[in-house]
């Protein structure tokens, strides 16, 4: 809690190695073992929300002992106010690459996909290119790791691991039940390595500046930088890259425009922080680390920004388990019912007891993370869902 | 259809006959046609020995591959929060205009498809939208009539 002060560096998107594929090249003169253990000591989590730690996740896959295995590159970026990934796909597409290729020499995987969303097909052809040039170096430096893209099709729950892995297979892209994880059973069922592009990028970051280094960066419960995606009532939208742990009270001061109600963190399957508790709440601690944060001044309706990510639950729930399918549309209904005056106001304590049944019962994430905007919103900004 | 079936082939050719291949599959037709009828499917479904039903199961889950026939351009106009803020509203009203036709409908010479869609990740240079697979950012109700008379003019 002692260093919260917002402050900008530039890891991320820095230049390229003057030779292409120097960090590859120079890993793959290390010991295996090393490398993972610098990502685990780096304190390095995943960059798509969920925060697990990368190198244990390398660590598990290398232990696999399958002939066969994968690596994927999650760029389904599918939460609504994050385009991080976009970024670092069309400016810094080398270090994810990079990232990707490291990971198959510590793990052993011989075959690697980046799987874009469909809404990204635009970036295909300048992707294509690096993948050429990548593939040439590998070649050069004896790494035997092939990558393609392989597209989305319109789905943002394909963004979670299992989804993705079963769309990739033919199937509607529903969720499976964990265990077993896709690091002993994924893609065709062989030890399949996901990792959100932010977090491959850093991986290669991690290796070019060391460890010691890049933990000197953000606070001792959260390591390194990370890519905020700002959007909505400030004057400085775009990506930021920021040190971790800082309060939204700084943050909204340095991006804000002067005016925010409410700053909605990790997209919309995150939390909305209402002015009263920016003092005191810490981006990344008990809230998400996607990165998404759209800022909201007073002129907007929050019943309109409620009704709206509602809306977009319900469209994107896949159907398959019946607390998501059933409560995100009754959700909707509800806060529709009680703002047209068919219900009374009491029926928002039924419907915030219902986004949190669903976190218990759902399936997956989409379902289980519906409670944290809905239940944020509704306490914080009861008076306009009312009236 | 000739073509169609030749579109299976290679993606099967490239990927292998089997189940993985669907996506693939589904989406080259898509490329080629912007939508996969059922006759489609069933040749699909043939070809990777599978059932039709499974075919259409996964077709039907994806947003970007249509069972319905489309317009050459399939419009979609993103409709999340912060682009909502930024004014959407006025930009599929001038599309609804230029084009004369309601969201979810398709020009009469089969020319245009207005859609909207979720977050397509351009937040920050809202409104924006797609035109297949081409991004649109900063939109002005002004810039519509140009975008589409560009549009419609480069394929005549």
């Amino acid at each position: 809690m002692s260093n919260t002060k917002l402050k900008k560096v530039d890891i991320l998107f820095s230049s390229y190695s003057v030779a292409p594929y120097e960090i590859l090249d120079r890993m793959m003169k290390k010991d295996k073992t090393d490398i993972i253990e610098s990502i685990i000591d780096s304190g390095l989590r995943g960059r798509g929300g969920a925060g697990f730690p990368t190198g244990l996740k390398w660590k598990f896959m290398a232990a696999e002992q399958n002939e066969t295995k994968y690596i994927i590159c999650n760029a389904d970026e599918g939460e609504p106010g994050t385009f991080k990934d976009r970024k670092l796909l069309v400016d810094v597409p080398r270090k994810v690459i990079s990232g990707m290729a490291i990971a198959a020499y510590v793990t052993n995987a011989k075959q690697g996909y980046i799987y874009l969303r469909a809404e990204y097909n635009s970036l295909i052809p300048d992707l294509e290119k690096e993948l050429k040039i990548y593939h040439e170096y590998a070649q050069k430096f004896g790494l035997d790791f092939n990558i393609e893209i392989f597209s989305g099709s319109g789905a943002y729950i394909c963004g979670e691991e299992t989804a993705l892995i079963e769309s990739m297979e033919g199937k509607r892209g529903e969720p499976r039940n964990k265990p077993p994880f896709p690091i002993q059973d994924g893609y065709l069922g062989q030890p399949t390595l996901v990792n959100n592009v932010e977090t491959f990028a850093s991986v290669s970051m991690v290796c070019r500046v060391g460890s010691e280094v890049y933990k000197s960066y953000g606070t001792k419960d959260q390591h390194g930088s990370k890519l905020f995606s700002l959007s909505g009532d400030s004057p400085k939208e775009g990506v930021h890259e920021l040190e971790l742990g800082m309060k939204i009270s700084d943050f909204v001061k340095e991006y804000g425009d002067g005016d925010t109600k409410a700053v909605q963190v990790g997209g919309v399957a995150g939390f909305c922080i209402p002015r009263k508790i920016f003092d005191e709440t810490i981006i990344g601690e008990g809230n998400t680390t996607g990165g998404a944060t759209m800022i909201f001044n007073s002129s907007r309706s929050m019943y309109n920004v409620l009704h709206n990510y509602l809306d977009f639950f319900a469209e994107e729930s896949c159907g398959q388990c019946t607390p998501c399918r059933v409560g995100t549309q009754q959700l909707l209904k509800g806060i529709e019912a009680v703002k047209s005056g068919d219900k009374p106001a009491s029926y928002l304590d039924d419907l915030v007891k219902l986004s949190k049944t669903m976190k218990i019962t759902s399936k997956c994430g989409l379902g289980q993370s519906v409670t944290n905007s809905f239940s944020s919103i509704v306490e914080n900004f009861r008076e306009e869902m009312i009236h | 259809m000739i073509e169609v079936a030749k579109i299976i082939e290679t993606k099967i050719d490239q990927i292998g006959r089997d189940r993985k291949a669907l996506i693939p599959v589904l989406q080259g037709i898509v490329a080629h046609k912007n939508y996969v009828s059922k006759d489609d499917m069933v040749l699909i479904a043939r070809e990777l020995d599978i059932s039709a039903a499974d075919v259409y199961g996964t077709a039907s889950f994806f947003s970007f591959i249509e069972e319905d026939k489309k317009g050459k351009f399939v419009i979609r106009v993103c409709k999340s929060i912060t682009c909502d803020m930024k004014g959407r509203r006025g930009i599929l009203k001038a599309l609804e205009r230029e084009l004369r036709i309601k969201l979810g409908e398709t020009t009469h010479d089969n020319m245009f498809t207005l859609h909207d869609v979720n977050c397509i990740g351009l937040c920050d240079k809202g409104p924006a939208m797609l035109i297949n697979d081409e991004p649109f950012t900063h939109l002005t109700e002004e810039m519509i009539p140009k975008i589409i008379r560009k549009k419609r003019n480069h394929i005549i």
